[in-house]
């Protein structure tokens, strides 16, 4: 993601190992040492005191485990019986994003605030320029009257000193659908017919009070305590994200247990003919545009929040179904895992029965870290079979539209542009795009700033793995001379 | 002067918590530091082996020689830019 490591998400992948640790030793039985060993007796602490910092590790430890922190029922449920629960349970956690109450900042209200470094000048121009006479001097300084204030940021813009700032509440500010609010303790609260799964929220929380549901334990329980095929289907993303070659990685994982690996990049492949072909379709009867569906949280956005743009969102299927389809029309016994960095494949697959879980690349390192694989030092292996170029740059902004235009070549008339990142802007825009038109008729939209390599669930730089997607992209055989 | 030398170590645990972010120095180093640093990527340097409370002290960076312990951007190229005052001075 775009958010550098701090100590909120460094804190969540070291969660994640833990759990992957105390699920390796003896299952769970040592379960409830996780919060004490994060932060040790006599070590720095981050919030008030250590122990709410251990009681709030072990609400995210809950959220780890796949349940949510607003679902406890008796305060004095052991993380230990929550790991049994998890074990036990046959499907995987209800998909969603919560907020730990006890967590949650009660961030106030986003407000303008004049800091010490006023003058007190005698130009005035935040008073002159209020639109709404919110601004005093008192006591030889500009003071903003809460009441009155509309937050429109005009002083701010016209303070020669700069004196005049902003206090965002960072997960509202981040969400690009509104679907995060205050109830009326201040606590923040997402609502899951909003919630578009984006993970904006989840990254921008400085108290790291939002958490989501991992299927992490469901997918341990298979790769150890039972016989089944275990499949891991790698998205196109995952180039970068871990350290060695992509080919080291496949043999990694089946050390901790998958007994195939996948590339959703062949998926991909997939996706490119038929939107190619879906586009040229669509042209010829006189559509005006069409925007790809492959991004999820632009798929349930475009449901929920552009209904306007809805109509020309595409029919084709995202990568994971293809590659899901291919996988299980030859192993239909096999448990199929996408590995990603989207949050939003969630709830992607629970429309898919050819998907059984889905991980990210930070639950996958967490594996790898508790599991001892040195990527590094692995053998690399030969996926069975290979993608191509245009599938390969999925990840990365104007990847999809690149790959379709490939494709469509003096076909159709293509005008292609990109979305990247669905902001609070972007929305708007795309609504313009719909019911005013625009001048051009294939849209890409990515929910993330820089596309896939910039996902929630990343673990590397999102520039560096963009560039080795590049490089990656370059030694692939093109899709054109393969169809 | 000779130039400093940034071992990243990019063991899986390392890289997973954060080294892959320090790597913003590869492509992307601040101004001051560009010509003065050569950076490798390391295969596991073992740190993670040695502490106590296991993967919670990396990601692991030596700079000539001298471990930093949870290293994130900042505390790297504030390391570096002792070493060069240091030695110009």
């Amino acid at each position: 993601m775009l958010t550098p490591k701090n100590n909120a998400n460094q804190m969540r992948t070291r969660i994640l190992v833990k759990i992957v640790e105390k699920f390796l030793q003896n299952r769970f039985a040592e379960a409830d040492r996780i919060p004490l060993e994060l932060r040790p007796k006599g070590e720095p602490f981050n919030r008030c005191c250590i122990y709410k910092d251990r009681a709030i590790l072990k609400y995210r430890c809950m959220a780890g485990m796949g349940f949510a922190p607003e679902d406890e029922t008796d305060e004095l449920t052991t993380l230990k019986e929550y790991g049994q629960m998890a074990m036990e349970r046959k499907s995987h956690a209800d998909n969603k994003l919560s907020v730990i109450t006890d967590a949650c900042s009660a961030c106030v209200k986003s407000r303008y605030m004049v800091t010490d470094a006023c003058r007190g000048c005698f130009a005035q121009p935040c008073q002159v320029n209020c639109p709404k006479q919110a601004i005093s001097i008192i006591g030889g300084r500009s003071h903003i009257d809460e009441t009155k204030c509309i937050a429109c940021g005009r002083c701010q813009d016209v303070c020669p000193y700069h004196a005049v700032i902003r206090i965002p509440i960072p997960c509202e500010e981040a969400c690009p659908v509104g679907a995060i609010s205050k109830d009326e303790h201040g606590k923040e609260h997402i609502d899951p017919d909003k919630c578009i799964f984006c993970g904006k929220c989840l990254h921008s929380c400085p108290f790291g009070a939002v958490v989501e549901m991992s299927q992490i334990v469901n997918v341990l329980k298979l790769l150890h305590d039972s016989d089944k095929k275990v499949v891991a289907m790698l998205a196109p993303a995952v180039i970068g994200q871990f350290p060695g070659t992509i080919n080291q990685l496949i043999s990694a994982l089946k050390k901790i247990g998958f007994s195939d690996v996948v590339e959703v990049a062949v998926g991909a492949d997939i996706t490119t003919q038929n939107e190619a072909a879906e586009f040229i379709e669509k042209m010829a009867s006189g559509e005006k545009m069409m925007t790809t569906s492959c991004c999820p949280a632009y798929y349930k956005a475009a449901e929920v929040h552009i209904p306007e743009i809805k109509q020309f969102v595409s029919h084709t299927q995202p990568p994971m179904y293809y590659t899901a389809e291919l996988l299980k029309k030859e192993h239909p016994d096999c448990i199929a895992v996408f590995v990603g960095p989207c949050l939003a494949k969630r709830i992607e697959a629970e429309r898919n029965p050819n998907v059984d879980y889905v991980l990210t690349f930070e639950e996958i390192g967490a594996m790898l870290v508790a599991g001892g694989v040195q990527v590094m030092e692995c053998e690399p292996e030969d996926f069975t079979q290979i993608s191509c170029a245009q599938g390969r740059r999925f990840p990365v902004s104007g990847g999809v539209a690149g790959a379709v235009a490939s494709l469509v070549e003096g076909k159709a008339e293509y005008k292609p542009t990109a979305i990247n990142g669905l902001s609070k802007a972007n929305i708007k825009l795309l609504q313009q795009y719909a019911t005013k038109g625009c001048d051009f008729n294939m849209i890409e939209v990515m929910t993330c700033e820089g596309g896939c390599v910039a996902g929630p669930g990343c673990i590397a730089l999102a520039k560096k793995a963009a560039i080795m997607v590049e490089n990656y992209v370059k030694n692939a055989p093109d899709l054109k001379e393969k169809a | 002067m000779d130039k400093i030398k940034v071992k990243i170590c990019c063991g899986t645990s390392c890289f997973v918590m954060g080294a892959s972010q320090i790597q913003v120095l590869e492509f992307e180093p601040p101004a001051d530091i560009k010509d003065k640093i050569e950076i490798e990527e390391s295969r596991c340097l073992n740190y993670c082996h040695n502490t106590a409370a296991k993967y919670n002290h990396g990601p692991f960076v030596e700079v000539n020689g001298e471990l930093i312990e949870e290293a994130n951007f900042e505390k790297v190229v504030n390391k570096i830019r002792e070493i060069i005052n240091g030695t110009i001075k």
